[in-house]
């Protein structure tokens, strides 16, 4: 499952977010800026994958990036995602954006905001992975048990 | 248009669209904030306006300030406005914000459940897409409950990219309606087969998601899934499914055997990278999970390593990457075809990428021997000094600790060494892990008795500079060790060198700067030292020099007493108070370094940290028992409520086949008795086999063992690395051993060639013919005797999937079915509905208890059910196929099942489940016509008194569309149909669908009920409108509801105390009736009573059983059922006397049918 697609550029800047786990606002910026100054310290010429940040997920995530001229492309997938795949989808996404927009860039991504590719392109590309992970619903597990036993009747008359 | 159109207006002058609002973001890089507050106050204004353009332009740019970083919940109801818009370009810009800002506490999410429906239901494609996709997001309990049936709907969509959609989202509305899983299950499984690839593999992803949480549930798709192995040319949809695999394996062996050709031919001929890697990843997880029984898969190990060493000798550190990943899965079940690749490894270390090098990390945990583990620690210790950054120095610090400590210190030949790597470890600044370290030293010290000589005087080095490791890295972890080495050095003072001088050095003044627990050990060991010190001086008859030692600590006490931490205030006076004593009694020439030393006699073992939990309860022990006898009179009712903690327990454990024979346990009790007596004090482990070196018990017998003198026991210069030396000595120690048993050796050979000649073989040196250079021994840690072995660990009882482990193999209940589209009266809240979720969820679960406590039963009987369960699905999957092909042809397909064979649901007594029961439908006739036939069933709840829900099944018989379909009823004085508000009495009730041929579909409709004592029937009529061909009809049909008593009770739980209390306290009245000639099993019987008049079992005795139910106006009625030769007998209670003789009648027209 995708937890969260990510884009940014080389400052950080978010560019194009989309979290399928609701965090809250300030919660999602940290997230950014955390994962950001993971990847940022990475060479471009060493393994695209990274044990997940300490705010999303945590250990059975896993942070998967690729890195595009002034723009990062980071997938937050967790270990039912096959890490080669989730780096082939990154390339389809870009390819795909590239084609909705002749020759991407990240201004692109910047004015674009509200195309329909753009909205829905994650979504769109993922669709063959897309699954979203969302917290639990509070559940109720202990009114009444309903499997008792008694060893004798009680006196009924 | 209408954007320009707006744009246009003298107001609009500062409307600016997204790209306006970027550009100025970009424009005022320096006041961003302030721009940015300014363009929201804007957008404020914006959503004031009526036109829906401009709303949504405005709701446009603030998903993009919602990226940024700004909240945006406070627009919801705008956004909720934009979502309702009839153009599509608003619409989705509306549900792209709600699927950035909504979430379950957003209070207006409830308000778009009929927006949704209507979008899901809408004709054009893309609208419904759009509603799809935002809900994934945003879906709730609430809403996942509401929408189920009409995402379950699309799923038979005539368009793939609805199909697609509406399959994925369903995994979003399982998990937040976990009860929707099972009545969904078999289309979402008839999905796999879809021709359409997209939503094939939507299908596959999501069942492949719920099996990885739950694999056991879904065993039986397996041979549905390998069949789409082998046929499937999708790399996504192979990999999911091999993933899949690699979880189900496990739980069935034999599937791992039939996986491993298939899965060596992919390995063999696909091209995709990926695609080989999962299949490896699987084929790993077949030979673990086959380890076991068959290990004759070395030719699939090699391929597997083979293949993983190509990946990890490609330049594309991704894959170098990965295939570390994969091999440290084999390493643990088959570390020695891992350890040929070791060169590999030992290169991956020296990598740039960090994350490679933590792998491979990862891997030398299992590659150590006794052979190469200094050399290996040797190489971790100069990357320790080479690293740059704490977190990857830290991850070596605990992988040399790790590594070294592995199995109990298994591979650790010469401990001096481990000792000066701790030591040389402690020089690491700013770790965080200083207390890692320090237990490895208290742990080594207490275990290896040979080692605490040198151990202390290392400790004591280490406490003499202990101002370098204090001052340097204060804040950091790394004066824990400092602790350690004060505890070790107290302790062990017997062997210390110079105790005066280190006791000197725990007493100086910077001492009180250390954290306050370290310094309390301080003091505590500083009294260890003193004892010894004292015993020392006296032996030597050295008055003069046990007085100084003692006035020394008089001076250096008080500085402890001032210590901010309690404890080592509290310990410091304590103890400031005894060598003051002390003093005294050495100035009038008392000796008493005997009964100072007495303080501290005896010996402390380790000792499990599980062992307080494994003390198994003594025989004869009943830790449930009373102690004191309760008073007399309170007995009874001492004894009922025992009984509900006590569950199945008495039964299962009468169960149980006794554990161990009278000869064994007699055995045992003559050990324990044998093991007491020799040790009054301690707890000792019982002997085991695996341990080379054994605790001889008691001190006295313990082998002091001779220290093997090559090496030097002085501590050379205090900072100098000294572990490279040992390395060299232990180099040198083995080299002079080979040497001798070369030696040995030839002389053997000698004489064999003077005998008949043999070839020779090389002599390669192997593990065991290391010799450790000490004999050491390594006390295990202590354990209670009859210790029990297992301890599992309990699942996280907040895991979100773990709702969703659900039987999907057992058929549908009538009670299981998606709730529909609902009439509700005006004041319904949903609090009703929720509560029959938790009911519902209550009762699906209960089989499984049952399940879990009778596992090895269930095992006998499993094959018999896998066959009954085969039998029904294929029953089902007729029904299906006819289904199917009946909506082919319509637009709108059926949306709901007619009631399908039940099952003893709401059964209480799990015990009834054991034979088939006939199937059952709560659904009765309500009236029939050629167009139209009409099924009802009327449900109760406890949470709305004097309301009941009627449901009706509608099913269009005719080849004409039905619509305008309306429902009336002529309301009586006891009984009124709840209408919307603002309508009048006479008023029909719309029924909110419309049904083309074929097609069936429920309505609920909520009547109000006075008095619930007596039955009642209520005419009404359903009118609608028929159209055909030929054209339209007005059509009516006339009906009677008939309210029977029944339907005014609700299934309520009841503990058998509580049915006692009930029956006791005499409010109730009794009634009494009889059927003859029943031949139905008692089982059956009481299936029917359950099932039909909503009781539950209370308790059940033979063919005697008591049974409980409640009205909805909160009538306790209570049953109790005998059966004889050929008829039962029912005795009822209630607290209406009407009631219950009302309900009786009724039960008796049920039973007579039996």
């Amino acid at each position: 499952m995708i937890q969260a697609i990510l884009v940014f550029n080389n400052h950080g800047k978010p560019r194009l977010v989309r979290f399928y786990q609701r965090f809250p606002e300030e919660i999602q910026q940290q997230i950014i800026r955390e994962t950001f100054h993971l990847v940022l310290k990475r060479d471009d010429n060493i393994c695209n994958f990274l044990e997940g940040g300490s705010l999303i997920g945590g250990s059975d995530y896993k942070l998967i990036y690729r890195h595009y001229a002034t723009l990062y492309f980071v997938f937050c997938v967790d270990s039912s995602e096959s890490e080669l795949g989730i780096l082939d989808l990154i390339q389809v996404f870009v390819e795909t954006l590239d084609k909705c927009f002749e020759n991407v860039c990240e201004l692109d991504l910047i004015f674009h905001m509200d195309k329909g590719g753009l909205s829905a392109a994650p979504a769109r590309a993922v669709s063959a992975v897309k699954n979203i992970n969302l917290p639990e619903m509070p559940r109720n597990i202990n009114i009444g048990d309903l499997n008792i036993k008694v060893p004798n009747l009680s006196q009924f008359v | 248009m209408a954007l320009k159109m707006v744009k246009g207006s003298i107001d609009r002058m500062f409307d600016k669209n997204l790209q306006d609002l970027v550009r100025g973001i970009r424009n005022h890089k320096e006041d961003e904030a302030k721009y940015i507050s300014q363009c929201i106050d804007e957008i404020k204004q914006e959503l004031k306006q009526d036109n829906i353009a401009v709303k949504a332009n405005a709701v446009c740019k603030l998903t993009y300030l919602q990226m940024l970083g700004y909240d945006i919940s406070w627009a919801a109801f705008n956004i909720i406005e934009v979502m309702s818009a009839s153009k599509f370009t608003f619409k989705r810009i509306g549900y792209l914000a709600a699927s950035q800002c909504f979430h379950e506490g957003t209070d207006v999410i409830m308000l778009t459940t009929n927006q949704i429906r209507k979008d899901l239901s809408s004709p054009s494609q893309y609208d419904t897409g759009v509603a799809l996709t935002g809900l994934s997001c945003f879906v709730t309990p609430d809403l996942a409950r509401d929408l189920a049936n009409d995402i379950m709907t699309l799923m038979s969509h005539t368009k793939p990219y609805i199909r697609k959609k509406a399959v994925l989202i369903m995994y979003k509305v399982f998990l937040k309606y976990p009860e929707s899983l099972r009545p969904a299950f078999p289309r979402l499984k008839e999905k796999l087969e879809d021709p359409d690839p997209g939503v094939q593999s939507a299908a596959v992803n999501v069942i492949c998601e719920l099996a990885r949480r739950n694999p056991k549930n879904y065993l039986s798709l397996a041979p549905l899934f390998f069949k789409l192995m082998t046929s499937s040319t999708n790399n996504w949809v192979l990999i999911k499914i091999i993933k899949l695999f690699g979880a189900l394996t496990p739980l069935e062996p034999r599937l791992g055997k039939k996986l491993i050709e298939p899965l060596t031919n992919l390995i063999h001929s696909t091209s995709a990278m990926s695609l080989l890697y999962e299949c490896v990843n699987t084929v790993i997880a077949v030979l673990i999970s086959l380890s076991s029984g068959m290990p004759n898969h070395s030719a699939s190990i090699q391929l597997c390593v083979q293949k993983l060493r190509i990946l990890i000798e490609d330049s594309d550190q991704n894959l170098k990457y990965l295939g570390l990943l994969a091999m440290s899965k084999i390493l643990r079940t088959h570390p020695k075809s891992v350890q040929a690749h070791k060169d590999l490894v030992l290169q991956c270390l020296d990598d740039k990428d960090e994350s490679i090098r933590l792998r491979a990390l990862d891997l030398l945990y299992g590659m150590v021997s006794k052979k190469n583990l200094m050399e290996i620690v040797k190489k971790l210790m100069t990357h320790v000094d080479k690293a740059e950054g704490t977190t990857y120095r830290d991850e070596l610090l605990t992988k040399i600790i790790d590594i070294c400590s592995q199995s109990n210190y298994q591979h650790i030949t010469n401990f001096e060494w481990y000792i000066s790597i701790l030591v040389e470890l402690t020089r690491l600044e700013g770790t965080r892990h200083g207390h890692l370290i320090a237990a490895q030293m208290l742990d080594v010290a207490i275990r290896v008795k040979a080692i605490r000589r040198f151990a202390v005087s290392q400790m004591s080095a280490l406490l003499d500079s202990a101002h370098l490791v204090a001052s340097s890295t204060q804040r950091s972890g790394i004066c824990e060790v400092l602790y350690a080495a004060a505890w070790i050095c107290g302790e062990f003072s017997e062997h210390l060198q110079e105790p005066q001088q280190t006791l000197e050095a725990m007493l100086r003044p910077k001492v009180t700067t250390l954290p306050g627990h370290i310094q309390a050990v301080y003091v505590q060991n500083v009294v260890k030292l003193y004892a010894a010190i004292l015993q020392q001086k006296e032996q030597a008859a050295d008055a003069q020099a046990a007085q100084e030692v003692t006035q020394l600590l008089v001076e250096r006490l008080p500085q402890f007493v001032q210590s901010a931490d309690l404890e080592a205030q509290e310990r410091a006076s304590c103890i400031l108070q005894l060598v003051k004593h002390v003093q005294k009694l050495q100035a009038r020439d008392v000796p008493v370094a005997e009964e100072v030393s007495a303080l501290f006699a005896g010996e402390l073992n380790p000792v499990a940290p599980k062992a307080q939990k494994k003390v198994p309860v003594p025989e004869g022990l009943d830790l449930d028992a009373w102690i004191n006898e309760p008073l007399s009179d309170s007995e009874s009712e001492d004894e009922k409520p025992k009984a509900i903690f006590h569950d199945e327990e008495p039964r299962h454990a009468k169960q149980r086949p006794p554990e161990a024979d009278e000869q064994e346990l007699a055995r045992r009790r003559e050990a324990r008795k044998q093991e007491q007596a020799n040790n009054p004090f301690y707890i000792k482990s019982s002997p085991s086999p695996q341990k080379r070196y054994q605790d001889a018990p008691g001190v006295d017998h313990i082998p002091v063992v001779q220290i093997d003198l090559s090496v030097p026991l002085k501590v050379p210069g205090k900072w100098m690395p000294m572990s490279d030396q040992y390395v060299k000595l232990e180099e040198e120690r083995r080299h002079r051993q080979r040497l001798e048993k070369d030696k040995r050796k030839r002389k053997k050979r000698e004489r064999e060639r003077r005998g008949a000649r043999r070839h020779t073989s090389l002599h390669t040196e192997s593990d065991e013919d290391i010799t450790p250079a000490q004999r050491v021994d390594i006390v295990t840690e202590e354990m209670p005797e009859n210790a029990l072995p297992s301890d599992e660990d309990d699942k996280d009882p907040n895991d979100p999937y773990r709702a969703l482990d659900i039987d999907l193999d057992k058929p549908l209940a009538d009670s299981e079915k998606l709730p529909v589209q609902k009439h509700r009266d005006a004041e319904t809240s949903k609090s009703p509905e929720r509560q029959d979720v938790t009911v519902m969820e209550k009762k699906s679960k209960k089989p499984k208890r049952k399940e879990k406590k009778h596992k090895e039963k269930e095992r006998e009987k499993k094959k018999k059910e896998a066959e009954k369960v085969r039998a029904r699905r294929r029953k089902k999957k007729k029904h299906k196929k006819d289904k199917g092909e009946r909506s082919k042809d319509k637009k709108k397909p059926k949306k709901r099942a007619p009631p399908r064979e039940g099952e003893a649901e709401p059964v209480q007594n799990g015990a009834l489940c054991e034979e088939p029961l006939p199937p059952m439908s709560s659904y009765s006739l309500l009236a029939e016509n050629s167009y139209i036939k009409m099924t009802y069933d009327v449900q109760g709840s406890l949470q709305k008194d004097s309301r009941v829900t009627v449901s009706v099944v509608l099913e269009n018989q005719s080849s004409s569309f039905l619509r305008n379909m309306e429902l009336n009823v002529l309301d009586s004085l006891n009984a009124r149909l709840a209408r919307p508000d603002g309508s009048s009495v006479h008023d029909a009730v719309p029924v909110p669908f419309q049904l083309p041929p074929g097609i069936s579909n429920e309505a609920q409709f909520v009547f109000t009920i006075q008095s619930i004592v007596t039955a009642q029937k209520l005419k009404g009529t359903l009118s609608f409108i028929a159209k055909n061909d030929e054209g339209s009809t007005h059509e009516k049909l006339d009906f009677k509801l008939h309210f029977t008593c029944t339907s005014y009770l609700v299934t309520t739980p009841c503990y058998s105390d509580a049915f006692a209390k009930l029956l006791e306290s005499g409010d109730l009245s009794m009634s009494s009736v009889k059927v003859d000639g029943i031949s139905m099993s008692f089982q059956n019987l009481l299936a029917k009573i359950c099932f039909h008049h909503h009781f539950s079992v209370v308790e059940r005795v033979d063919s005697c059983a008591s049974m409980y139910s409640r009205s909805i106006q909160g009538h306790h009625v209570c049953l109790l059922v005998k059966k004889g030769e050929k008829s039962v007998s029912v005795d009822g209670k209630c607290s209406d006397s009407t009631l219950l003789s009302n309900v009786l009648e009724e039960m008796k027209e049920t039973l007579a049918k039996c």
